[in-house]
């Protein structure tokens, strides 16, 4: 079977590549594109650690074949932020030790941010509830979502 | 595996007629899973989230119309179709974590069969109907027409559901959906319970029905459900009545969810409660 030939757009740049139909956009986010930080957990839907943004949708990495990017707009983790201008999300979970491993971080983070993109003032119980994919074996939740409250409250306080 | 993205409801008919053992692909959160662990392994998928009429959500005379590869998000963001049928939405947005809202569809719900599904009870209650292109033309079925058993469903080789449209709404009307799950987000149902209503001017019940799913082999229409509740005011004996006639209907497995008691008592109380929380809706409504 041919490779399919795919164009896309990730975190804002114009991106090809070849994959076979079974690839998932994880697959190919992480071997083919080399972007690691989006992260597999369980392949399955369950723990959020693959998280992307894709045309404004928050969804799982993992359970979507790489073949449909074609036209789309995909946000991954790398391109939330930049090391020397972190996003108000990446800063507070910092500030906040929201992490330990660190392994379901990148994903609570895109998730964190596409709930504050539609939501600049979540409560606690919306965020629970919008954060309930994202499977943490580490801190017990409390801090991120302590982290999550907080990047809100610095993003209402900046000016647009 | 092959993959097709066709443009329109005939390409992917004649695409699933000519490749044998293809499947539709809508959200991918049932199939995606069954092909990773190996249970599915299609000679090609379909993919039809780039036919138009299946992305569409249109309010018509005849009521509101939901393609079929609509996500869930999409459904719940919908502020009119969530305001006539906010029992539907809520079922919808009970599938999964955001991000399986972000893909999760209703006609994926519907055709992967689950007995568990959430949102089956609920367009059952809707008296939602399907609409189905195949290779021998268009028809429509009552939604619970579709699932016959565990995985199966009565859709011929090579047909697709284009949509489900939930009829016009008469004043005082609403409906209400509730599942049982051991968590609060992410888990499959127990028992689920989906309630509509509709309201004469006085708040008598004119016109009802009720489907429970995950305590049979499919989702079941709760035929005592009429008989039990028109002409009542929803009052607690009408609604002890419900509760055992849903617990009789139902016919559970025991597994490691619940027991078969368990099913039928918990069955009864989320059809008591969906029942109230439905009137009160109707009550309400316009
Ligand atoms: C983490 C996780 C949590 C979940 N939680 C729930 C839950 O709480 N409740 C629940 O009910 N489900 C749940 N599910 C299951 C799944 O998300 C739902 O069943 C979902 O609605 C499936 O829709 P889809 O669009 O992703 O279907 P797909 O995976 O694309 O398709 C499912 C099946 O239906 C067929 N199909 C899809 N669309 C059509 C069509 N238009 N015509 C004919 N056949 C079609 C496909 O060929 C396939 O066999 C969960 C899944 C995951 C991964
Ligand atoms: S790797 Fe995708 S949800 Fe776990
Ligand atoms: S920090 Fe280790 S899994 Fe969350």
């Amino acid at each position: 079977m041919a490779k399919s030939h795919v164009s896309t757009t990730v975190n804002g740049d114009p991106v090809e590549f070849l994959c076979d139909a079974p690839e998932t956009m994880l697959d190919v986010l992480r071997n083919t594109l080399g972007l690691t930080g989006t992260k597999e957990g369980c392949g399955t839907g369950d723990c959020g650690a693959c998280s992307i943004i894709v045309d404004g949708r928050l969804v799982c990495g993992c359970l979507m074949l790489a073949v449909e990017a074609t036209g789309k707009s995909i946000t991954t983790i790398e391109g939330i932020g930049a090391p020397d201008r972190l996003h108000p999300v990446q800063q507070a979970f910092l500030e906040d030790a929201a992490l330990q491993c660190g392994f379901c971080t990148p994903g609570f983070i895109v998730a964190a941010k596409a709930l504050l993109d539609r939501n600049p003032d979540p409560s606690e119980t919306e965020i629970r509830y919008w954060l309930a994919g994202n499977l943490c074996r580490c801190t017990g939740y409390d801090k991120i979502v302590r982290a999550v409250q907080h990047a809100a409250a610095e993003m209402k306080g900046q000016p647009a | 595996m092959q993959y097709q993205s066709p443009a329109s409801i005939e390409e992917a008919v004649a695409a699933l007629a000519s490749i044998g053992g293809a499947r539709v692909l809508a959200g991918g959160t049932d199939l995606l899973v069954q092909l990773r662990s190996g249970t599915a392994s299609p000679a090609a998928v379909i993919d039809v989230k780039n036919i138009a009429a299946l992305r569409a959500i249109t309010e018509t005379a005849d009521g509101f119309r939901i393609g079929a590869a609509v996500c869930g998000a999409e459904i719940t963001d919908h502020a009119a179709l969530v305001a006539a049928w906010p029992g539907v939405a809520e079922a919808a947005g009970l599938i999964g974590s955001t991000q399986v809202q972000g893909r999760a569809s209703l006609g994926g719900n519907v055709c992967n069969a689950s007995p568990a599904a959430d949102t089956t009870p609920a367009l059952i209650a809707a008296r939602a109907v399907a609409e189905i292109v195949g290779p021998n033309g268009r028809r429509s079925i009552p939604v619970e027409q579709i699932a016959t058993g565990p995985g199966k469903t009565s859709l011929a080789e090579g047909e697709i559901v284009v949509s489900f449209l939930l009829p016009r709404r008469p004043a005082r009307s609403a409906d209400a959906y509730l599942r049982l799950i051991p968590r609060t987000e992410m888990d499959i149902a127990v028992a689920g319970a989906g309630v509509n209503l509709t309201l004469d001017a006085d708040g008598t019940i004119a016109d009802a029905r009720v489907g429970i799913g995950a305590v049979a082999p499919t989702a079941l229409v709760l035929d005592a459900a009429p008989g039990i509740l028109v002409g009542t005011k929803c009052d607690e004996a009408t609604l002890a009545k419900l509760a055992e006639a849903a617990g009789a209907a139902a016919r559970p497995i025991d597994d490691k969810r619940g027991t078969v008691d368990y099913r039928r008592k918990v069955v009864g109380v989320l059809a008591k409660r969906a029942a109230l929380i439905a009137y009160e809706r109707a009550k309400g409504a316009r």
